[in-house]
């Protein structure tokens, strides 16, 4: 008769047989290949390689094969195998001014040195269904021209000559960058922990704050100076060379916002700025993110702090997915013995309110 | 890929380092919070992650190591998280309170007293026991530093003039050494007397928090009250149906659609040692296998 305490072992078991056999769905079906989901879901394996924290294009890929393409599922399995890499250092910061653009745009400016390039976009495509891509067949081969080699500065980097925008804060040498996934986040966190923990968050949480400091909940006035994206080469300083090495390259996307500031007491108006960096192709996530650095800024620029896009304890300890998923999605666990603790009281507190209030019981009845 | 191969009890021995150095600061300051750096678990937040963690640190191979949730070991987050360490560190695990070395828990403390040499490992899902009354981490860290505990006494008492009394019945909040206000996990508030003076040491592991607290043997925990309303522990009134225990804290199974209740320890090793010495209870069935 009483059965419920027993069993969990082989239900788990079994449980974990019939979770393979619905990933891998009808039988007749060919079964998705790493390549596949890497060259033809590129962007969903950049959004888990970037809140992932980890750049390896086939890992990400079996990550979205193995989690049903759950991508927050996903991100999770690349965060599990990450924490176990050992680490042997921190990169040279990347010089993305030397990206190798193949999309480069800036709302600011009509042209720009070095020019727009539009690149693989859904910017201006219609939104309509296409049929055609149900069946297969291969679209045109794209239009080609010369690689140009003219250099393509930053637009931020324009505007810091004349002094019109603040200058990017420059690290000191013999001070490390943070890493909040090696030492606890503090608050104040300092603005390299916040971009570190702003790159891991959660595409959908930045969006909304993101939209939400434009709509008037902590307005920063933003322009999107520049959204690029190509590929950086990423450099290690080995110490045994004596010099700095070439690791290889990533794909990044970078938005620089540029924002208004009114000036203060003792410091003249000017731009400031707001900085989002991404893996892959992740213009929804670098833009939502350059919004949010910038909100969390406001303390250090005297702006009044009052809408949750500025507030620092609420953005990083909301923002990461994976904490999140896992504190909402433990709600399925078992709790009965707290709920009974809270029967028990309720039980109490009704007897009571009975007791009490005889005639309310009556005229609730 | 080929099949990874991971350190003893899964965590790599720098992390585990810096685990048992908080682990030590902790029982070092009992009650207080120490934030460590959390790693990512290959199991969700929110299932354990910070007590896997202080476990993973402090497990050597001659442990004996029982895990249980709601009281149980077979419960089914219970039996993942002995597997898991049965797999990664190969160690003895056991469901008998008396036999194991270590203990992990999950809003149980078990029935059968703890002795000398024992540890408790707590899952805490939200260490902060000032939380709910001030949701800003850099208020609480001060009020703590100041022993600034007026806000949940205020709390406790609009309660009772409320209630009657204090409506808190699970993670009621202890008061360690004289010192610090702390969150003893969700356990419910029967349970609260059996960390006073306990000769066992216990360890609190909040992983999404990133927080290890600890309670050092034979440490004085009181559980928050006052003069003229104090402290009460909470039991149905009723016994095992299957041992007939008068002492436990029971679990209510609905077994019927017409809502009938049974009652029966939430210990579930608790309530298979009362029956194997013949204790009976209102619906003992002759005993089947306990373990499978």
């Amino acid at each position: 008769m009483y059965v419920a305490v027993k069993g969990g072992e082989r239900a788990i078991d079994n449980a974990h047989r019939l979770l393979a056999d619905a990933r891998r769905g009808n039988r007749d079906v060919p079964e998705l290949t790493l390549d596949q989901i890497s060259e033809q879901l590129a962007l969903g394996v950049d959004r888990v390689m970037s809140e992932g924290s980890l750049y390896d294009r086939e890992l990400a890929a079996l990550a979205i094969k193995q989690a049903r393409g759950d991508l927050i599922e996903a991100i999770f399995l690349v965060r599990a195998f990450r924490a176990t890499l050992p680490r042997f250092g921190s990169s040279e910061p990347v010089d993305t001014g030397a990206m190798a653009v193949r999309r480069r745009i800036s709302s600011t400016f009509k042209d720009i040195p070095g020019g727009q390039i539009l690149g693989p976009t859904f910017d201006y495509t219609h939104r309509l269904l296409d049929p055609q891509l149900a069946e297969s067949g291969d679209p045109a081969e794209p239009a080609t021209a010369e690689a140009s080699d003219a250099p393509t500065p930053r637009v931020t980097d324009i505007l810091r000559q004349d002094g019109l925008i603040e200058e990017s804060p420059v690290a000191e040498d013999d001070s490390a960058v943070g890493d909040l996934t090696r030492e606890p986040l503090n608050f104040p966190a300092g603005r390299d922990l916040r971009l570190q923990n702003l790159a891991r968050a959660d595409e959908g949480f930045l969006l909304a704050l993101g939209y939400s400091t434009q709509r008037g909940y902590g307005r920063n006035h933003p322009f999107a100076g520049e959204i690029r994206f190509g590929d950086v080469e990423v450099f290690f300083e080995a110490e045994d060379a004596g010099f700095a090495v070439p690791l290889g390259s990533v794909a990044l996307t970078e938005c620089q916002m540029v924002n208004q500031f009114k000036g203060s007491a003792t410091e003249a108006p000017r731009f400031t700025r707001g900085y989002g960096l991404a893996f892959g192709q992740s213009e929804r996530k670098a833009m939502s993110m350059a919004l949010v650095d910038r909100a969390l800024r406001a303390q250090e620029l005297g702006e009044d702090v009052k809408a949750p896009a500025q507030d620092e304890e609420f953005v990083l300890s909301h923002s990461d997915n994976v904490q999140a998923t896992g504190f909402v999605e433990h709600l399925k666990l078992p709790h009965y013995v707290d709920f009974q603790s809270e029967l028990g009281l309720l039980r109490k507190l009704r007897a009571e309110f009975n007791q009490d209030q005889p005639e309310l019981r009556e005229a609730a009845e | 890929m080929t099949e990874a191969t991971y350190n003893f009890a899964y965590l790599d021995e720098q992390t585990k380092r810096m685990i048992r150095r908080a682990i030590l600061k902790a029982i070092a300051i009992p009650g207080y919070q120490v934030p460590f750096a959390s790693r990512e678990m290959p199991m969700p937040y929110g299932w354990g992650t910070g007590g896997v963690q202080v476990t993973a640190s402090i497990l050597g191979p001659d442990d004996t190591l029982k895990v249980i949730d709601q009281g149980s070991d077979d419960t089914t987050n219970a039996i993942s998280i002995r597997k898991f360490f049965a797999k990664t560190a190969g160690v003895a695990t056991t469901t008998s309170t008396p036999d194991a070395s270590v203990i992990q828990t999950r809003h149980r403390i078990p029935e059968t007293p703890l002795h000398e040499g024992q540890v408790l490992v707590y899952q805490v899902p939200i260490p902060e026991p000032l939380r709910y009354l001030e949701p800003r981490e850099t208020e609480t860290r001060r009020m703590h530093a100041l022993a600034e505990y007026g806000l949940m006494h205020v709390k406790l008492y609009e309660d009772i003039a409320k209630f009657g009394h204090i409506a808190t019945a699970y993670a009621y909040p202890v008061k360690v050494a004289g010192r610090y206000v702390m969150d003893p996990s969700p356990t419910p508030k029967f349970d609260n007397p059996k960390m006073d003076n306990c000769p066992a040491l216990q360890l609190f592991g909040a992983g999404r928090e990133k927080r290890i607290y600890a309670i050092p043997p034979y440490t004085q925990v009181v559980s928050l009250d006052f003069e003229d309303h104090p402290f009460t522990r909470y039991r149905q009134d009723g016994c095992c149906a299957l041992c007939g225990a008068d002492d436990s804290y029971l679990d209510e199974i609905v077994t019927d659609n017409a809502g009938t209740r049974m009652f029966v320890c939430s210990d579930t090793d608790y309530c298979e040692g009362r029956r194997a010495e013949g204790h009976t209870g209102s619906e003992t069935t002759p005993m089947e296998s306990a373990h499978a």
